[in-house]
């Protein structure tokens, strides 16, 4: 929001974005040029998406004894968006235990957004080996549930890292799915703006806790040749983002509970805050790829504000 | 007043029972061991038991675990334990049984039974 100058309607609204939630990055700042949209991108008509995360259904400990409400409450803030945004996406940990009850009440409650929505699996959603998530959401995917997609010229990519557990060690995507992320952006032109989204971090976070893919060096690596990537995930129930090279990394809020800052307690086990705190520490994403020349926006809006 | 003489007699009966128990432990406390589930640890992580033993998992935590054999097939798989939830397994076989959480596989632990 540095340019005054070409301040516009879309501008003075993400001001106020960023007035009430306190959280606006553009991929501007520090960020090389190359990251800022293409020309080819530039054609498109804008696009603006939503991610949600770790909703947790089914979750009813005394960090959040109604996730149902938080997630209500989000899906009511999504519906209300204007312009309305093009799709969900749903970075995982939709239920708390993968039990059938669980996806169909989250799956009754994000009917509300009124969007299309595309999920990839938690860990928590994988608890029945993927059973209930894979007949929900599986249909067309690849592998274990990975595919991608085309909106507005910018190419989503879903990846899929709770499946692939070893002792001791950290997730990963696996090489099957590796080898099919190198074919799938084969086609693309470099300046096909890419956003990847999964639910365990791609960036080592914290690997103590286990907040990162033990492959995603390996992924990453058919992806640097283009000029804008962007890696958005949830898992770790709060905002976090780093930048390495052409590729922007943004950890999500939940709906349901806070986890602690990386290392900032014995485990990642939930927050417990003060009721009438709770919603300042969950939210949703909005994403945007404005007209022109304008960057990317990222808004983090905590369901309080 | 009735259950103020009560409770005292019920009190040295509770004591009573838990030496027997404590003494006849050299003796059967084999046959079922629990490994707590808290803050994201096994505990005892490295168990040792003789044949026939039941292993018993308590997860403690507010986030579900599971408790998986390493290896495949699996030895052992337990569905998410959600909290206070159990999970028991009897091991017949000596040997030496890793397992982890495959919801945080850094989670590990051992059971070896000889």
């Amino acid at each position: 929001m540095s340019n005054h100058d070409s301040m516009n309607r879309r501008g003075v609204l993400g001001c106020m974005a960023w007035a009430g939630a306190g959280l606006l990055w553009t991929m501007s700042g520090g960020v090389p040029r190359s990251l800022l949209l293409s020309e080819a991108a530039a054609a498109t008509s804008g696009l603006s998406f939503v991610q949600i995360s770790d909703t947790h259904i089914g979750f009813n400990k005394p960090a959040n004894p109604d996730t149902a409400a938080t997630m209500n409450a989000a899906v009511t803030r999504i519906a209300a968006l204007s312009p309305k945004p093009a799709f969900l996406i749903h970075t995982g940990d939709i239920t708390h235990l993968s039990k059938p009850e669980e996806f169909d009440t989250a799956a009754e409650i994000i009917k509300g957004a009124g969007s299309e929505v595309h999920y990839v699996p938690g860990e928590h959603d994988w608890l029945d080996q993927g059973q209930g998530f894979r007949q929900r959401h599986g249909q067309g995917t690849k592998g274990d549930g990975w595919y991608s997609f085309d909106s507005s010229g910018v190419h989503f990519i879903a990846l899929v890292n709770v499946v692939n557990f070893k002792a001791g060690s950290l997730t990963s995507l696996g090489a099957d799915q590796i080898a099919w992320l190198k074919d799938d952006v084969s086609g693309l032109s470099a300046s096909t703006p890419i956003v990847v989204f999964t639910h365990i971090p791609l960036w080592a976070v914290y690997p103590a806790w286990g907040w990162a893919t033990a492959d995603s060096a390996e992924a990453l690596a058919s992806l640097k040749r283009f000029g804008s990537v962007t890696v958005l995930n949830g898992h770790i129930h709060q905002v976090l983002q780093k930048v390495e090279g052409n590729v922007t990394f943004h950890t999500a809020m939940s709906t349901a509970y806070p986890q602690p800052a990386p290392g900032a307690a014995p485990s990642p086990g939930p927050l417990k805050v003060p009721a009438d705190k709770l919603r300042a520490m969950l939210g949703i994403r909005q994403v945007t790829y404005l007209e022109g020349q304008q960057p990317q926006a990222l808004v983090d809006t905590p369901l309080s504000a | 007043m009735a259950w103020q003489r009560i409770a005292p007699v019920a009190a040295v009966a509770a004591i009573g029972a838990g030496l027997l128990f404590h003494l006849g432990g050299g003796v059967k406390a084999a046959e079922i061991r629990e490994i707590d589930i808290d803050n994201y640890t096994f505990s005892p992580g490295d168990l040792t038991v003789p044949p026939g033993t039941t292993v018993t998992w308590i997860n403690h935590d507010e986030t579900p675990h599971t408790v998986v054999a390493a290896g495949d097939p699996h030895a052992f798989r337990s569905g998410g334990l959600d909290t206070d939830d159990k999970f028991s397994f009897t091991f017949t076989k000596a040997g030496v049984y890793q397992y982890l959480c495959t919801v945080h596989p850094y989670m590990t632990g051992k059971v070896v039974v000889k």
